[in-house]
């Protein structure tokens, strides 16, 4: 393959077109490089953000033939040959300006979630005892590098635009990380069913897709939330148990 | 928008949910050719009132209580266990949204829409009562275990039983396998047996069952899957032998 041609999306948050875009490709190229060729050739002014090239810093979110992907983890060769390659700005939030949006709204939601509470230090130099194997479950949640790939996809947020009710599966991977992990002791079931608008993923598994980093965000996270969250509020068994034994999902 | 056939595959889902809707409830409403000598459809278990040698009470005709002006089959006394346990699932949840609703018809292929409530409110909130139809779902393997093992054992010469082997063991023994399979991948079991608890280190027996779901759940589309086939195909298998269209070929 010598050249492509790509269909970049320009524009702020006014108006915007698709500009094409005619490059000469490098054995590997992946769609960041390309933006960066046209960037430096074509069109100075293009704005794209960018930090690792490596897929570690989630900032080149991006959606490529419509899909959601890291602009810097997708070779061309693998989204050439059906027509231009398109390439448009992450859809659920605002743009800023061509390919770079807005994404200060997942900042101040994932602030708004309740921080966690350590369990008194199990040694005398403040540090607990946690088995690896009951600590490799929130580990899982680490991984995220906050591409926001997963909340662009989720369809409460992209084509219901509920950004007020829903915290989306972002957050919930980050609420899962605090909430299972063995040493938290804060309980933020009644926030993820009230604040955090858990109810409203239908379970779709668009955000597990799109994820760079594989996490399984649905089942590993949202769904044990959501079981979580019926033992709290809708199984009335559980309940019961729970107001006659006091038991806790803690410990 | 998105360039790649992303409809393919809601389409497979709605082609092949729509069928399997429409030949189950065919079938439950046949109330007959549905056991085969020692095959028992999986539809039909357990026949708790019914005319064959495999129904827990062995009766012709309809139960006494049973509304005159409905039509009876010993299916529509045990279906809605199975129906409402796959219907509630989270994994056909997610897929049939997509593929009836449609909310989203595919990833990133979004119509924007006023209205949506999830399953905060009324009528889906309901689905979080899954877990209420596990028990039901488990003890249909039950049945269906001794089923596949009826599927062993043949009337001898002289009266009595003797083990066997026919084509109709095999499809038997899949289907409790792929049920199995299913049905002990299932989110809220994984919840149940030890999702639900932070610290799993120290409890040994609780670690080893979570890791067992937690296996079977990784794999729970692809069970989802091929047991609403083979179920299906159990169904077709027994049915066809009863009818004399096939021959439950025996190998000894
Ligand atoms: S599974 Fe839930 S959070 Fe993930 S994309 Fe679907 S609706 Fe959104
Ligand atoms: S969970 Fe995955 S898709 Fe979502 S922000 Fe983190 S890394 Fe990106
Ligand atoms: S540039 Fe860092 S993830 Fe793409
Ligand atoms: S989640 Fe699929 S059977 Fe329970």
């Amino acid at each position: 393959m010598k050249s492509a041609t790509f269909k970049v999306w320009r524009g702020d948050r006014e108006a915007g077109d698709f500009q094409t875009y005619e490059v000469e490709l490098e054995p590997g190229y992946v769609v960041l490089d390309a933006i960066h060729k046209i960037q430096a050739e074509q069109a100075n002014d293009l704005a794209c953000r960018w930090n690792c090239k490596a897929g570690k810093c989630g900032s080149c979110s991006a959606e490529i033939n419509g899909s959601p992907r890291l602009m810097c983890m997708t070779r061309v060769e693998d989204v050439a040959g059906n027509g231009p390659i398109t390439v448009e700005p992450m859809r659920t939030f605002p743009v800023i300006k061509d390919l770079v949006t807005d994404v200060s709204w997942n900042y101040e939601v994932k602030a708004s979630i309740q921080k966690m509470t350590p369990r008194e230090p199990d040694f005398e130099d403040g540090s607990w005892k946690m088995h690896q194997y009951d600590v490799e479950r929130p580990q899982e949640f680490r991984k995220c590098i906050e591409c926001f790939l997963c909340q662009n996809v989720c369809h409460v947020l992209r084509d219901h635009q509920m950004h007020g009710e829903f915290a989306g599966p972002r957050h919930f991977v980050f609420a899962a990380q605090a909430e299972m992990n063995p040493i938290d002791l804060t309980d933020r079931i009644p926030q993820l069913r009230e604040e955090l608008g858990i109810g409203y993923c239908n379970i779709t598994k668009c955000c597990t897709k799109v994820c760079p980093e594989s996490i399984t965000i649905t089942d590993n996270a949202i769904i044990p939330l959501k079981e979580r969250v019926v033992d709290r509020s809708y199984d009335p068994l559980t309940k019961l148990v729970r107001r006659i034994f006091g038991r806790s999902d803690k410990g | 928008m998105r360039k790649d056939a992303w409809w393919i595959q809601p389409l497979f889902v709605f082609s092949v949910f729509t069928a399997f809707v429409v030949y189950s409830t065919w079938a439950a409403f046949q109330g007959a050719f549905y056991w085969h000598e020692n095959l028992l459809s999986p539809f039909y278990s357990p026949e708790i009132w019914g005319a064959s040698e495999h129904a827990l009470w062995q009766r012709t005709g309809t139960p006494g209580w049973w509304p005159g002006f409905l039509p009876y089959s010993p299916a529509f006394l045990i279906l809605w266990a199975p129906v409402s346990f796959r219907l509630t699932c989270y994994y056909y949840r997610g897929a049939y949204y997509k593929a009836y609703w449609p909310g989203p018809p595919s990833c990133s292929v979004g119509v924007p829409r006023e209205a949506y409530i999830g399953e905060r409110k009324f009528p889906l909130i309901v689905q979080n009562l899954h877990r209420y139809a596990l028990p039901f779902a488990l003890l249909l393997l039950v049945f269906l275990t001794i089923d596949a093992w009826n599927s062993f054992r043949f009337d001898a010469a002289g009266g009595g039983k003797e083990f066997g082997l026919s084509v109709g063991s095999f499809v038997l023994t899949l289907n409790v396998v792929f049920l199995s399979a299913y049905t002990f991948g299932c989110h809220s079991l994984r919840h149940l047996v030890g999702g639900g608890m932070d610290v799993l280190s120290g409890r040994p027996v609780r670690r080893k069952a979570y890791e067992c779901v937690s296996c079977l759940n990784a794999r729970h589309m692809a069970f989802a899957w091929t047991s609403l086939l083979w179920v299906a195909f159990s169904d077709i298998y027994v049915r066809l032998c009863a009818m004399d269209v096939w021959t439950n070929v025996r190998f000894f």
